[in-house]
């Protein structure tokens, strides 16, 4: 489990995230949201270990992040940046780089390992994909090889900054629901993300920034009715309840 | 930071078939290079000679002229294009390469200083070069995070520190201008008049460098992945950086000792191997190693066959084929592909 206290990061001159306190627990969805610059990424990178934070603290598992190695970190919370090059490697190569944490001396990946990589493939639905190279791949396929890649990193909490940007929509929902499915198995899933209907649905809990500081985390029914989404971000949402529960969408 | 396209639309090979092939063409080309000549001798005399039984003549231009010529192509090309998949991999520029980026430049004027400084000393001037490579491929990575890694920024860097640095090499050799006899083939790179003991000290760099590099492949394939990435799976990537660039810089460094300021091999030999076999460091490594020897070999061949019994110089032959292609990328080369 992941915890902020009071935290406050940032750049070297531009202080982003002003006393954010929050949780990130097993078993859920955690959706981001907020307006572009409120400093959602820099939560993510800033709770992944990835920035130094200049306020307030970051517990995992109960311990200051500050007493893990980056290995140690990397073992416990994986993150899928927004953007990243695509290597002309094979998708198995790239799930397997997900073990590197795991990794001793001499540094190969031993049978453990690609038996990680086979499970990982095989949960996203994406065996079909394993030798072939990444710069083949459509963006849906990449952003499955990057969940299995966080899967081989046998991470508890998996941290994903905006990974359904750039994605077609049936792209969008298949990602949503490997994710849903991950958290349903026990692990902490955040994610960044724009289209706030998609978060409404998906996500067990949901937190709203603004200008760096929590205006709101609570329940997607809970953020709906306050209103504060229309007061943030400038639009406004209407409900309808369906069996398969509310569903959201832009008036 | 963008990333280049690479070209692989077809299932990546696996690599071990492309190392034996390039395994064999190396040893085959070896033997044309000491066969062949202003003096032609035949393979069975020339395997007389190396075993010290040939004829007296043969011998002298086998084991004191032809085999230090093959050795230093094999060494030159095998480091300084390993020395390309390391900073290529590191600064995600496919345009950086040690002679692009002032690597090259800053070793050959390192060297220099030492030749003008300790003329008499063989084994200080590879630590030298490497120094100065060393320094080059510092401030390219100072310049690169200052610049925030601009793919055009850093080759216009690399172009700036290169012609600084060979304008220190041309200061040097207007105060000393016995500092590097052939001062002409030093700046066009070549590898006549070599002995195997000044080849001794490059070796021993040049074949720990790899050993080093090829162990830190792992982490090379991190940093393809990006900063934010690598770091995420747990790579301290400012020390990683580092170490691999300083090993890079050895590689061009020991090569630029003996070699000069060869251009292209570089940059040309891990394009076409990485266009083979993807981007798997090892090995990409391990065959842009035997791809650049063997391309120094063929072309230090036909440096001294085309115009027998004149001889061109090696780095003319290389330009000639690698400004080419250079060019053929260049205009290739399109946005970066991300997700």
């Amino acid at each position: 489990m992941i915890e902020l206290r009071d935290l406050r990061a940032g750049y070297p001159g531009r202080p982003v995230l002003d006393g954010v306190t929050l949780s990130f627990l097993p078993g859920e969805v955690l959706a981001i949201l907020g307006p572009n610059g409120c400093g959602k990424s820099t939560l993510l990178r800033a709770a992944a270990g990835l920035l130094p934070i200049s306020g307030g603290e970051i517990l995992l598992d109960g311990a200051p992040i500050g007493a893990y190695t980056p290995r140690q970190i990397a073992q416990r919370a994986a993150y899928l940046p927004q953007s990243r090059p695509v290597p002309s490697i094979t998708a198995r190569r790239m799930v397997l780089h997900g073990r590197f944490p795991y990794l001793s001396y001499p540094r190969r990946y031993g049978r453990e390992d690609h038996e990680m990589v086979d499970q990982a493939l095989g949960w996203v639905g994406a065996r079909e994909l394993a030798d072939r190279p990444l710069p083949q791949l459509s963006g849906g396929q990449r952003q499955k090889i990057y969940l299995a890649m966080a899967l081989a990193q046998d991470a508890a909490a998996i941290l994903m900054d905006e990974p359904t940007t750039y994605l077609d929509v049936s792209c969008q929902l298949e990602v949503m629901a490997l994710a849903h499915r991950l958290a349903v198995e026990g692990r902490a899933v955040v994610m960044v993300l724009h289209d706030l209907c998609l978060a409404l649905q998906y996500a067990h809990r949901t937190a709203l920034l603004q200008a760096g500081r929590l205006v709101l985390a609570g329940t997607p029914d809970e953020l709906y009715q306050s209103r504060a989404l229309e007061r943030v971000m400038g639009v406004e949402l209407g409900q309808i309840k369906t069996e398969g529960g509310p569903r959201y969408y832009y008036r | 930071m963008k990333r280049w396209r690479t070209s692989c639309t077809r299932p990546l090979k696996r690599p071990l078939g492309l190392v034996l092939c390039l395994g064999a063409l190396t040893v085959l080309a070896g033997l044309a290079s000491l066969a062949l000549g202003a003096a032609d001798i035949p393979p069975g005399e020339v395997l007389a000679a190396l075993l010290g039984r040939g004829g007296a003549v043969q011998t002298q231009i086998v084991l004191y002229a032809r085999l230090p010529r093959l050795c230093g192509c094999l060494l030159a090309g095998s480091a300084l294009a390993s020395a390309g998949v390391i900073i290529q991999g590191v600064l995600a520029n496919p345009l950086a390469a040690p002679n692009v980026i002032g690597v090259n430049a800053g070793a050959g004027l390192a060297a220099a200083l030492c030749c003008a400084a300790a003329p008499s000393s063989v084994l200080l001037t590879p630590i030298a070069a490497f120094a100065g490579a060393l320094a080059g491929v510092l401030l390219v990575l100072f310049i690169s995070e200052r610049a925030g890694a601009s793919r055009i920024t850093l080759v216009l860097a690399g172009v700036a520190l290169s012609s600084m640095f060979s304008a220190g090499i041309d200061a040097v050799l207007t105060f000393f201008p016995d500092a590097l006899s052939g001062y002409t083939d030093f700046r066009i790179g070549g590898v006549k008049n070599l002995s195997m003991a000044r080849l001794a000290p490059a070796f021993w760099i040049i074949l720990l460098s790899l050993l080093a590099a090829l162990s830190l492949s792992s982490r090379l394939d991190l940093l393809l992945l990006g900063r934010e990435t690598a770091q995420s799976l747990g790579l301290p990537v400012g020390g990683t950086r580092m170490l691999l660039l300083s090993l890079a810089a050895a590689l061009a460094g020991a090569a630029v000792s003996f070699a000069g300021l060869l251009g292209f091999v570089g940059l040309l030999t891990p394009h076409i191997m990485r266009r083979l076999i993807g981007e798997d460091s090892f090995p990409l490594l391990l065959c842009s190693a035997l791809g650049g020897a063997l391309l120094l070999t063929v072309c230090d061949l036909l440096a001294r066959l085309l115009f027998a019994p004149f001889e061109l110089p090696l780095g003319v032959v290389l330009s000639l084929a690698g400004g080419p292609f250079f060019l053929w990328l260049l205009l290739r080369q399109r946005g970066g592909r991300r997700t």
